[in-house]
């Protein structure tokens, strides 16, 4: 940060690179085999349910867990054994783990202490990240008396000052309630672009893994299940498991007829669809289609015919309505999305249909 | 129905009872600092004081005040090495996974289940046996046998899951193991560690039976009294229980002072 060397573009290349790391806690296994190269200056986030090994690999990457098998490389350098102490990583933790006895300039300047930076120079490198955190006139005050949103800055600039080549946060907003998550997350995005750091985020809420990512890499059962831009992971969703996991889906059950170079025919109890995508004839697969894709009323335009559903249950969240509606073909009910001014009564009939471009094909 | 009768009425058996159960603990050394101040040769009623000869007799004999520089080199001595030894052991127990650490823990606290009698004896004949002579060091051995367990105790029962994962931040910044010890475990645990100093200090300051039977020329206080009472009754060992008593209760007052402090800030 002060030297300024450290703003974003130039030189891009690896950051991390984590190669075939398996971690296996006696009987279970965490991570299975997991590969993952991570551009240098990118924001990345590992998204998964409790479980999924997004933790583990956390760990491993900032040297609190070693792997059973697998390499970890940062810039270029293995570190798969180097303890955290002399890792170029620093982590933000969940509970912040600020020291209580000492002030937050005290707190901040830690890491500089243990590297042997001179006092002035430390000084200055701490009012520095203070002022990027907004919490310069903090300095002098004890962890207890700031509040959960000061304490998590504070940790964020304790872990940035010494200038780590990736910044591991372990589910940091986590403690926070809606409204500051939600600010505290736009200001995460917003320091990670200053300051031009790999930040490897964990989270569970996909609602934040969209918001500040640049990379989601979607973890599930210790391996990765999807990895890519959030409009990608959400639209064009890989697995079955991403799809479900991010956000809302329908899915209908189909097997394929036709196959033609980047485009297959599938048929379903709700009829023929061409989707695109890959897979061989006579394969069974699954579409999934985002409530929101769903289209109420008459078919129009590219939109093909799903049939007409009897409505279930009807919500209302704000900035749209939400319904579960069942349609006669098919095994289950279909969520759909419906304008914010548009309610509909359960029991009501409802025609559906869908652009087949906003189907996903799913063959695993 | 009739009357309620007024507060003060009403609890007076609860007063009574209270004031017969302090009156039971503290009458016995209410009597014995009263006497302390007794002018004539003998500590019986009627008081005649009060005066301070018996303390300046105290004071002026030199095997009394020999036997006070003793105890309170033993007392700092042991408790020093009791909690240095104790935090360690917490430590390295409540940081590290250590094979059969259960048993370890067991074996670490056992003795607080020992009588000092029983402790005494074991460390009589181990001395014996090894030849280690009688002297201070070896009340000194004595007491960090006996203080040790608590200090462990103590200190580990202070050293939880959150206080980890701040140690783990310190290493995460670079902090080596010492420096974590040092600068993050040690001052987060200071209030356990004084609480265990000074509590080990009081056990120290006025144990007899292990001081007594591994003790040959140079005595601690308690020892001393003791000596001094088997040739009778007289106020000067009034004098020198009262100063003794009134050292424990100064250390109880330090230590609760700056725990309360602690609480409060």
């Amino acid at each position: 940060m002060s030297t300024g060397g450290m703003s974003k573009g130039g030189m891009s290349g690896t950051a991390v690179e984590i190669d075939r790391v398996t971690k296996r806690f006696e009987q279970t296994l965490a991570l299975d085999a997991i590969s993952l190269a991570i551009e240098e200056g990118s924001f990345v986030v590992l998204l998964g349910p409790s479980g999924s090994g997004k933790t583990t690999l956390l760990n491993i990457l900032g040297g609190f867990l070693e792997p059973t098998t697998g390499r970890v490389l940062i810039k270029g350098a293995d570190v798969t054994f180097v303890p955290p102490a002399k890792r170029p990583t620093t982590t933000v933790f969940q509970d912040y783990a600020l020291f209580p006895h000492m002030t937050i300039a005290g707190n901040v300047g830690f890491g500089l202490a243990m590297r042997g930076v001179a006092r002035p120079e430390r000084c200055a490198r701490v009012e520095t990240a203070l002022e990027l955190v907004g919490l310069a006139h903090t300095r002098a005050r004890k962890v207890h008396q700031l509040s959960g949103g000061q304490r998590q800055r504070i940790a964020l600039a304790r872990a940035l000052v010494v200038e780590p080549a990736v910044l591991l946060l372990d589910e940091p907003l986590g403690a926070l309630d809606l409204k500051l998550r939600r600010q505290m997350q736009e200001e995460l995005k917003a320091i990670q672009k200053r300051v031009g750091t790999t930040f490897v985020h964990v989270t569970h809420d996909q609602d934040e893994a969209m918001a500040i990512a640049d990379t989601i890499v979607v973890m599930n059962e210790g391996r990765i299940e999807d990895q890519g831009a959030p409009e990608r992971v959400y639209l064009r969703p890989k697995s079955r498991f991403t799809a479900d996991f991010m956000g809302d889906s329908n899915f209908i059950a189909g097997r394929v007829a036709e196959a033609a170079a980047g485009q297959v025919m599938v048929d379903t109890a709700l009829g023929r669809f061409a989707v695109e995508g890959t897979a061989a004839v006579g394969q069974a697969v699954t579409l999934s289609v985002r409530p929101e894709h769903v289209r109420a009323g008459a078919a129009a335009g590219a939109a093909q015919p799903l049939g007409t559903a009897r409505v279930l249950e009807s919500g209302f969240f704000g900035t749209h309505h939400q319904c579960t509606a069942a349609l006669e073909a098919a095994e289950r009910p279909f969520k759909v999305r419906l304008p914010q001014k548009e309610s509909i009564a359960p029991g009501s009939d409802l025609p559906l249909s869908v652009d087949p471009a906003d189907l996903v094909l799913l063959t695993g | 129905m009739a009357p309620r009768l007024p507060r003060p009425v009403r609890n007076l058996p609860a007063i009574a009872y209270v004031a017969l159960v302090y009156g039971f603990i503290f009458l016995p050394v209410a009597v014995l600092v009263l006497f302390s101040f007794q002018e004539s040769r003998v500590p019986v009623p009627p008081f005649n004081g009060p005066s301070l000869r018996w303390y300046a007799a105290v004071f002026s004999d030199t095997r009394m005040m020999d036997a006070l520089t003793n105890s309170i080199l033993v007392a700092l001595l042991s408790s020093l090495v009791s909690v240095v030894l104790g935090f360690l052991a917490a430590y390295g127990l409540a940081r590290h996974r250590v094979p059969m650490s259960g048993l370890i823990q067991g074996f670490l606290t056992a003795p607080l289940t020992v009588s000092y009698l029983i402790i005494a004896m074991g460390l009589l004949i181990t001395f014996n046996a090894v030849g280690v002579p009688k002297s201070l060091l070896t009340i000194g051995i004595g007491h960090v046998v006996i203080n040790l367990p608590l200090c462990f105790a103590i200190v580990y029962s202070q050293m939880g899951e959150h206080q980890a994962n701040i140690e783990r931040a310190a290493r995460d910044l670079g902090a080596a193991e010492w420096q974590v010890l040092l600068l993050v475990t040690v001052p987060i645990l200071w209030p356990a560690l004084f609480a265990s100093f000074f509590l080990a200090v009081t056990f120290s300051w006025d144990e007899f039976i292990i001081a007594f039977m591994v003790s040959r020329f140079e005595v601690t206080l308690p020892v001393e009294i003791w000596s001094m009472l088997r040739s009778g009754l007289n106020p000067k060992t009034n004098a020198v229980g009262s100063f003794v008593f009134l050292i424990s209760i100064a250390i109880v007052l330090v230590l609760d002072l700056i725990v309360l402090r602690k609480r409060k800030a």
